[in-house]
């Protein structure tokens, strides 16, 4: 899949090359204690992380730990109750691809263009582009129902990078595609970053895919979320799974993950 | 397919009894009769038929319009919400029967009170799939327009409203059945044509299988309008029809 990646030409040209960075500092966030008498959960609890611009840093964690609330901070859409978020605006991709039913591939693709006022034509012009890169050629027609879930999330990422935000929040993006398809896509991915490369904020459940696509690796604890470890994965892209360093490495985060 | 063999089979029994059982035409017309009249007095039946139409599709325009427009403010204000929603189910319970005759006597035997009975009857089926349709957009979804900057006009026009198209459409749907209805309920209570008025004018003429003709007008009426809608629906929203795609 590698091989049908060629540079994203327009979209590099549309996008400012600094590339923006993220900051969290001893970030606390509670919810609930809407009932009365109910206890608000917290989410995170004193949780720092940084990302410098360019670099790739994967959060994993236990289920339900306050990931996802993670890269809420991030995008802006919640406040900390403590602690300080400083981040370059950030696009967030989630789970699910959430594209429009009713808009074709290149029309989903150039949504964020469209809402950043692009006119019609130019946006398409660009979105063509871009899933062409992306190896789905002769897809820009076809709405979502027609297109296989690794295909959806790839236009779900076309839309992502084309909203021109430097920052990319991945939320498990490839937790709903099967582990054939999803290993595709997180060296379609990895290569997709190495053409175009941004600052990401990852979070997964999988610690392969974490190791495989970061630079670093934030290790976080079951709710409330702690930091509880930082392993960095110095190993030269592209990688492959087998590599042994690679391998210690994951042993090492699910050694942290069990505490 | 099966809906056809089962009417036939009802028809073929009522022509039986009306044939065999000696009940007077002007009780229980046989199908036969019913066929007759409507082509004898098609050139009645059609005039008035064009009058009923008009009333059933203004009326729904009209309720169209105006649930819409309720639905989306709704949509938007959590104090709407709260101050239209209670009056929108009360509106439901306003016995058309009687205050069908005020509409009259206070418009006329005109269009006027056909549509405003029309309409109210048609209003609430509207708003109601409609308001669901809005409220059940996925909140990620919001969540990712706002991600992208889009303003609250934005999300509505480029996610909400297209989302919220096929609530409409059933609602469009469901109202075509009670849209005839409250027609002929408007002209009984008071009119110079259409094909409630026709009926009406019919029972005391012992012109019993003219009435069942106007019936039978208005029912089909009513089914190839369901038809234009849901082809409509299917024309317009394909992707509401279409299985979700699974993995490759």
């Amino acid at each position: 899949m590698l091989t049908r990646i060629r540079a994203p030409g327009v979209a590099r040209a549309e996008i400012q090359t600094e590339l923006g960075s993220v900051s969290l500092s001893d970030v606390r966030k509670a919810f609930g204690a809407r009932r009365r008498g109910s206890a608000a959960v917290t989410a995170l609890d004193g949780v720092s992380l940084q990302a410098a611009p360019g670099e790739i840093v994967a959060v994993v964690g236990p289920s339900g730990c306050g990931k996802t609330t993670l890269l809420e901070l991030v995008c802006g859409l919640i406040e900390p109750d403590a602690g300080t978020v400083d981040a370059a605006p950030a696009a967030l991709m989630a789970q699910r691809d959430l594209l429009l039913p009713w808009r074709s591939a290149v029309d989903n693709a150039a949504l964020a263009l469209r809402v950043a006022g692009v006119g019609r034509a130019r946006a398409r012009e660009q979105a063509i582009e871009l899933l062409h890169d992306f190896g789905l050629d002769g897809f820009g027609h076809a709405h979502p129902h027609e297109l296989s879930g690794g295909m959806r999330q790839r236009v779900a990422f076309a839309r992502t990078l084309l909203s021109g935000r430097t920052v990319l929040c991945l939320d498990e993006p490839f937790a709903a595609l099967d582990a054939l398809t999803r290993q595709e896509m997180q060296d379609w991915l990895a290569g997709a970053l190495a053409i175009a490369p941004r600052t990401v904020v990852l979070v997964t459940h999988d610690v392969e895919e974490a190791i495989v696509l970061a630079d670093r690796v934030v290790v976080l604890s079951p709710r409330p979320a702690r930091v509880v470890a930082t392993l960095d994965v110095g190993v030269a892209r592209p990688r492959r799974r087998t590599d042994p360093a690679l391998v210690a490495l994951r042993e090492h985060a699910l050694q942290e993950l069990r505490g | 397919m099966i809906a056809v063999v089962l009417l036939l089979a009802l028809i073929g029994a009522w022509e039986a009894y009306a044939q065999l059982s000696g009940v007077e035409e002007i009780l229980l017309p046989a199908p036969s009769a019913v066929l007759t009249a409507l082509v004898e007095d098609r050139a009645l039946l059609w005039s008035n038929f064009t009058v009923t139409a008009s009333e059933m599709g203004l009326g729904m325009l009209v309720a169209v319009v105006l649930g819409l427009a309720c639905a989306v403010s709704i949509h938007f204000s959590a104090v709407l919400r709260r101050a239209l929603y209670p009056l929108l189910v009360g509106s439901q319970t306003i016995p058309i029967v009687l205050v069908a005759p005020l509409l009259v006597a206070w418009w006329g035997f005109g269009l006027v009170p056909k549509l405003a009975i029309v309409a109210l009857v048609c209003f609430f089926p509207i708003v109601v799939p409609t308001l669901d349709a809005l409220d059940r957009v996925d909140a990620d979804l919001r969540k990712l327009m706002r991600t992208f900057g889009a303003s609250r006009w934005q999300t509505f026009r480029m996610v909400e409203a297209p989302a919220a198209l096929p609530g409409v459409l059933t609602g469009a749907k469901l109202s075509v059945a009670v849209a005839a209805i409250a027609a002929v309920l408007a002209e009984l209570a008071g009119s110079d044509s259409g094909l409630g008025n026709l009926m009406l004018k019919a029972i005391p003429q012992f012109e019993t299988a003219r009435a069942f003709a106007a019936v039978l007008i208005l029912s089909v009426f009513a089914v190839v309008l369901f038809w234009l809608l849901a082809l409509v629906e299917r024309r317009l929203l394909p992707w509401a029809h279409q299985p979700r795609g699974t993995v490759p």
